[in-house]
């Protein structure tokens, strides 16, 4: 057996097949399931460890399998998708923790957790595509794997919900596939190379190149939720808290985000990108949604609402950086992938906690819940805070290289007024929770007490996950430099982008 | 309907026929016996019919076996050609198997064994059972036959024997609708057919043979080949039902009992289907203009909006089934004007190879739609859309059979629609004739509007008025055959564009 051709497939095996037999699990079988869920999630992590080790060190992880003659199915581990993939699986243990406590006694348990591990097999197996045809396969994959999770519940809400979610991505996907095709037809089979393979072809070729990465970034636009494309995300927020919380920390989202880093950096290259014209036009689409996102998380009362309108506004910090050429707007972005990862999935979690605990559901609700629930408020802090952009949290790192990659590329003189026009957004929604958690008086009575306060303020599969989350984005931010931090990683990815 | 003595007959006619394929060389075997078994099984299940469901099943297990056995001798010795008697071709009647008529042949055996045993579950009442398996058998084996055969009037003779079979198994239901239903399906059948003959007979007249293979070295552009080319075209046009010819589709395949609807979606459509394809591309591939094959393609297009339009709107689960039958069927003849247009080479075998992709996916996966509609009709007693809430909670393996049929139907990944769309769009990209991919692009979303409506409704969380027990015999069949669509084509299919490769 060589390994080396395995190892990537092993990585996306290692949550499918468990997911695959969970849903062959009878509803009882509690015990069964969550060891396979941790089993799969555990191997996993240990394969993704090898695979940070190797592809650091220059290894070559390629699994290979031919579809159709001219289209293979390829999934190759670089440094972005080995970024893509570690994020993806560490958050994808914590959650599966936290929704075994979140969904304990619920009905349909084997189903959810079943697509529940498909998803995240679909995310790591997007994360690992190795070129473009392989890609759209796996983000049609996480569409279909994803809505049986936002309709979960069954209500008329959440299967509304589910359906206008489906009609936006799959409509996406179209747009994607449709650019894919065209691309592979005046391109060939295009794989994911660092510094873009398009660059070599002939000028007659460009206008239709330029209609090409129309499509494409339309097409990854619906999941990244670049405002016009955005109506999904706000609705599809009737999932469970477990299933929001990975869909806008990592799955949905971010391989939206993670497709156009892919199309702008490894399949066009960025510099030729810029040559095309096409760049300044992501750049004012990112900045639009950065602004417009945050202006409508102000008006929100319903938390997790103005939680989701923040997802869209922050995902689209990624395709700012992308859209700032040099390493120095790269690494910003890329960076951003992680940092809002594990920032928006605490405030997730923390929003879970209050509703499953408290049964308080809406901002106006939380007067004073920093005294009961202080562990949950912690972490809900260090996450707000961080997305505001207050060092040392991870969020700060972030803008801080956006900007700087901004002044570089002498993009300065739109790029810094959206940064501090945002932040000072981020605050604008976020600081006044703060106070009512920690310093208003609370009510008399909490809307519905479920979890009542006991040693712990509420059963702790719900207490560990966000303040592991949230410690993990203080260290982030605190250990910016240490070798192999996200920050660190991403200097690597942008270095040997940009040929360093 | 056909009675006893005459199925009785035309079984026997048709089993003297391959009579002599048994005793010649070993490669040839396979292909007799897969048509030879179908004849011995529907006689034995009429002469006995208490054991006719267990004959059913067996004769439906050794004709899959001998169907894979061809397509293994297929690929591994190139095409098989036999001349039946020792008759040549020209007098005598040929028989042959390329890649084409193997996959196809193992589709249909896959599907109908899987049909087989479903129905041996579905139908209880034993006056349902005599009078089914006879007349399914010989379905099978006028499938067979029809796919095996490399001469006009033969093809013509197994037509016939298809649509005469199809009709009987459709009435089968015996309500007014359906025999309604089954009587509209007979005339257009009959009108096909005639259609049919009348250009084999200007064929005859002008070439003097009905071989298939000498027919392609003499036929040329003119008014005869035209005239019959034309006339064999709409005949089989009708009984594939492409638009507009398509309207006895729906009723006949929404009344028939699930396990027939399956085969008639599935399998017996595709076969005058494979026809227009044989005498297209192979025999009169000189004599198709661009025209013409933009009119098909045309004719496609608009059978993929408007198929796929009404089984939006269908009422009843197994009337969107079968309108969306029509509209796959659109996708195949759109890939005509690419092929046309494709000048020979490799673009033009992978976009041929797509179009096989796409016909065969659709083949499970409409027969395992049609299955998990069954289950569901026979345990609620309706198949109405807007009454499945709650099916996702008490139906799961059922729902998730329909969920995976809909992504072959949408042409999602990884099913192998997708790869056949990919082909699809990529022909159209390629010579430039963007009308298709919008037409294709706008038929997907279209899909997946009605696929999602059904499982919307699944998904709701009424309860199911009564709580049965699901039949493992009934619900493994729907879900290998959903599977094989979704999973077997699209992540291993890449053999079906090698096995194309093989020709007579």
């Amino acid at each position: 057996m060589n390994w080396d051709a395995w190892l990537p497939l092993l990585v996306v095996a290692s949550s499918l097949l468990p997911g695959l037999i969970i849903f062959f699990l009878r509803e009882g079988s509690h015990r069964l399931r969550t060891w396979l869920n941790l089993a799969g999630a555990g191997l996993k992590l240990l394969l993704v460890g090898i695979l940070i080790w190797g592809v650091f060190h220059e290894h070559v992880y390629e699994t290979r399998w031919t579809l159709a003659p001219g289209l293979d199915l390829v999934l190759h581990a670089d440094t972005l998708s080995v970024l893509f993939v570690t994020l993806s699986t560490v958050l994808w243990l914590v959650t599966t923790i936290y929704a075994i406590g979140y969904l304990e006694n619920s009905p349909h348990r084997s189903r959810f957790f079943g697509f529940f591990s498909l998803c995240v097999s679909a995310t790591v197996g997007l994360a690992l595509a190795g070129n473009l045809f392989t890609f759209v396969i796996f983000y049609e994959l996480l569409t279909l794997a994803t809505y049986p999770l936002v309709a979960h519940r069954g209500t008329p809400e959440a299967v509304r919900g589910a359906r206008i979610y489906l009609a936006y991505t799959l409509g996406g996907g179209m747009l994607l596939l449709i650019g894919t095709v065209w691309l592979h037809v005046l391109a060939g089979p295009t794989a994911f190379v660092e510094g873009g393979v398009l660059g070599r072809l002939p000028a007659e070729y460009h206008p239709q190149l330029q209609a090409i990465f129309v499509l494409l970034i339309l097409g990854l636009g619906v999941k990244a939720a670049l405002v016009p494309l955005h109506g999904w995300l706000p609705r599809a927020m009737v999932a469970p808290a477990p299933v929001s919380a990975l869909l806008h920390a990592v799955a949905v989202v971010k391989a939206g985000a993670f497709g156009i880093v892919r199309v702008v950096y490894d399949v066009y290259g960025v510099n030729f990108t810029d040559q095309l014209g096409l760049l300044t036009g992501l750049g004012i689409a990112a900045a639009i949604t950065i602004v417009y996102g945050s202006l409508q998380a102000l008006q929100q009362d319903n938390l997790k609402k103005r939680l989701a309108w923040s997802t869209v506004s922050q995902v689209s910090y990624i395709a700012l950086g992308t859209a700032i050429l040099g390493p120095v707007g790269t690494v910003g972005g890329i960076v951003h992938l992680v940092h809002q990862g594990v920032m928006k999935i605490t405030l997730f979690f923390t929003a879970g906690n209050y509703a499953e605990t408290l049964g308080i559901h809406r901002v106006s609700e939380m007067n004073g819940v920093g005294r009961r629930m202080p562990a949950t408020t912690l972490a809900f802090s260090i996450a707000a805070l961080g997305m505001i952009g207050v060092p040392p949290v991870a969020g700060f790192v972030s803008k801080w290289y956006l900007g700087l990659g901004a002044l570089e590329a002498g993009m300065a003189a739109w790029v810094i007024p959206v940064l501090l026009t945002s932040s000072a957004l981020n605050a604008a929604y976020f600081l006044p929770i703060l106070y009512r958690a920690w310093f208003r008086e609370p009510g008399s009575s909490w809307p519905a007490e479920h979890i009542p306060a006991a040693r712990l303020e509420t059963s702790a599969a719900l207490l560990w996950p966000p303040l592991v989350t949230a410690t993990l984005a203080l260290a982030a931010g605190l250990f910016a430099a240490a070798p192999y931090s996200p920050l660190e990683w991403a200097t690597l990815i942008a270095h040997r982008e940009y040929g360093l | 309907m056909l009675d006893g003595a005459r199925i009785a007959r035309l079984a026997l006619d048709l089993g003297a026929q391959p009579g002599g394929a048994l005793l010649q060389a070993s490669r040839d075997l396979a292909r007799g016996l897969a048509r030879r078994l179908g004849c011995a099984g529907a006689l034995a299940a009429l002469l006995l019919p208490r054991l006719a469901t267990a004959v059913a099943v067996g004769t439906a297990l050794a004709t899959s076996a001998s169907a894979a056995a061809l397509l293994h001798a297929v690929a591994t010795q190139g095409a098989l050609h036999y001349e039946l008697g020792g008759w040549s071709a020209g007098l005598g009647i040929a028989l042959r198997a390329d890649g084409l008529s193997a996959l196809l042949l193992m589709m249909t055996a896959l599907v109908v064994l899987a049909a087989s045993i479903y129905a041996s579950a579905y139908f209880k009442a034993p006056a349902e059972r005599s009078r089914f398996w006879p007349l399914w058998l010989l379905l099978w084996t006028a499938l067979n036959a029809l796919l095996l055969s490399g001469d006009l009037f033969n093809l013509y003779v197994t037509l016939e024997l298809l649509g005469l079979s199809a009709v009987a198994l459709a009435a089968l239901g015996g309500k007014r609708a359906a025999v309604a239903a089954a009587l509209r399906y007979l005339l257009v059948g009959l009108l096909g057919s005639m259609m049919f003959l009348a250009g084999v007979s200007l064929i005859y007249a002008g070439y003097g043979t009905l071989d298939m293979a000498q027919l392609a070295h003499m036929a040329t552009a003119g008014p005869t080949a035209w005239t019959a080319l034309t006339l064999m075209t709409t005949g089989l046009l009708l009984k594939t039902a492409l638009f507009p010819l398509h309207f006895w589709l729906p009723p006949a395949h929404a009344s028939a009992p699930a396990p027939v609807s399956a085969v008639l979606s599935a399998l017996v459509v595709k076969a005058a289907f494979y026809l227009v394809l044989r005498l297209w591309l192979d025999v009169f591939a000189g004599v198709v203009t661009p025209a013409a094959a933009n009119l098909l393609g045309a004719l496609g297009a608009a059978a993929v909006l408007w198929g796929s339009w009404q089984a939006l709107q269908a009422e009843r689960l197994k009337l969107l089934a079968a309108y969306s039958t029509v509209a796959q069927l659109g996708y195949l003849f759109m890939f005509f004007p690419l092929l046309q247009a494709l000048p020979a080479g490799a673009a033009r075998d992978l976009a041929a190879g797509g179009l096989v992709m796409l016909a065969l996916t659709h083949g499970f996966a409409k027969a395992g739609l049609f299955l998990a509609i069954g289950i569901i009709q026979q345990r609620s007693g309706h198949d109405s859309i807007r009454q499945l809430d709650g099916t996702a909670q008490r139906l799961p393996a059922t729902t998730f059979a329909i969920a995976l049929a809909g992504v072959a139907l949408v042409g999602l990944p990884p099913s192998g629609a997708f790869l056949g769309k990919w082909q699809l769009l990529a022909g159209a990209v390629a010579t430039g004739q963007w009308i298709w991919v919008i037409v294709t692009a706008i038929g997907s979303l279209l899909a997946m509007a009605y696929i999602f409506r059904i499982i919307g409704h699944a998904f709701g969380h009424q309860s199911y008025p009564n709580l049965p027990v699901t039949i493992a015999r009934e619900e493994w069949p729907a879900l290998l055959l959903v599977a094989v669509a979704v999973l077997g084509l699209g992540l291993a299919g890449a053999p079906v564009w090698q096995l194309l490769e093989v020709r007579v």
